[in-house]
């Protein structure tokens, strides 16, 4: 369970889940179950493959089960980047690894900067909504005010925002 | 103490990032190099690099490898990554059927949550433009040049990443 669980995760990411779905339809969960378990690990808070492998395991072999599932999943990647981690150390100071992550530097920039505008279209911003964006954007990135409030605000919000438009209705 | 430190940060971190991966860059920015001054822009960004470069969640990836640096042992990266699951763990479990059940109704959370997660994403890709990411024109060119490949042409990260420290490789 716990080397089958940790294996399946070599991914990384949203390309992780018709991975996991392979491994886990059919041998463990129906289809309805996980497509049920990814929503929910969608939504709850923390990473997503790790909630996913808390609720297969939960659901499996109760609270024991959710413990080593999330282990399993967390110990591989643990353990190549600690490895890395040590090795980077050693070959930081090197000219060559230098000149490497010069160019490296600004294409993480990039990489981050894609999300925003794919995931743009699957959640819906359009005219109207696209001042939440740029105001929480702008907040972190200048105010450099913690993510954490404005998480918080964004779900009390929603909260109240939800209730008054269905009482209206 | 570093390793309480850690542990509270990542903790905070795995309670509060929704959003994945990416929406977590912005949280750790916040908490490592702006609050703490653990790491420099620059040895985050490398960070993110191979985070992004290796198998596995980046968010455990991004938790293992920060706990490492900051504290500079094993035991760091441990309590990090401990850490950073263990809310989850004990939402889950104990919420776990309440959350199953009160997805429809809060809807209208949910959607502010993500269009809150872009922001936090953008917030992330901005911090990250500074003089010590972006040393000269070159910069400039290598981070459109990525862009493009990845929007659209739907280049992974993997070779992004490698072409990249290629190219930087040839011109510095």
């Amino acid at each position: 369970m716990f080397a089958k669980i940790g294996l399946f995760t070599l991914g990384g990411g949203y390309a992780m889940l018709p991975l996991m779905e392979r491994e886990l339809v059919g041998k463990y969960l129906s289809k309805e179950d996980f497509l049920d378990i990814t929503a929910v690990a969608q939504s709850a808070p923390g990473i997503m493959a790790i909630n996913v492998a808390i609720l297969t395991g939960h659901r499996l072999y109760g609270v024991a089960g959710a413990c080593w599932a999330a282990l399993g999943a967390a110990v591989p990647s643990f353990i190549i980047i600690l490895l890395i981690a040590l090795f980077f150390r050693s070959f930081a100071e090197n000219p060559l690894v230098q000149r490497i992550f010069k160019g490296v530097r600004p294409a993480v920039v990039a990489l981050i900067m894609v999300p925003v505008f794919t995931l743009s279209k699957s959640a819906g911003v359009t005219r109207k909504t696209v001042w939440i964006c740029v105001a929480v954007a702008l907040a972190v990135w200048l105010a450099e005010l913690s993510p954490v409030y404005v998480v918080l605000l964004a779900v009390i919000g929603g909260i109240i925002y939800g209730k008054m438009k269905g009482r209206s209705v | 103490m570093i390793y309480l430190q850690l542990f509270f940060t990542f903790f905070k971190i795995g309670l509060f990032n929704f959003g994945g991966g990416y929406a977590m860059i912005s949280f750790l920015q916040n908490e490592v190099v702006y609050k703490q001054a653990w790491l420099s822009t620059a040895e985050f960004t490398d960070i993110v690099a191979i985070s992004q470069g290796t198998p596995g969640p980046v968010g455990i990836n991004l938790a293992t490898y920060t706990g490492y640096t900051a504290s500079g042992s094993v035991w760091g990266a441990a309590v990090s990554t401990l850490a950073v699951c263990l809310p989850s763990l004990l939402l889950l479990i104990l919420a776990g059927k309440f959350l199953f059940a009160t997805r429809q109704k809060y809807h209208v959370a949910w959607h502010l949550l993500r269009l809150t997660v872009i922001g936090l994403i953008a917030a992330a890709a901005l911090t990250l433009c500074n003089g010590e990411n972006f040393i000269d024109y070159k910069s400039v060119l290598l981070c459109a040049g990525a862009f493009v490949a990845v929007w659209k042409y739907k280049r992974g990260p993997v070779s992004v990443l490698l072409v990249s420290g290629l190219v930087g490789l040839l011109l510095y």
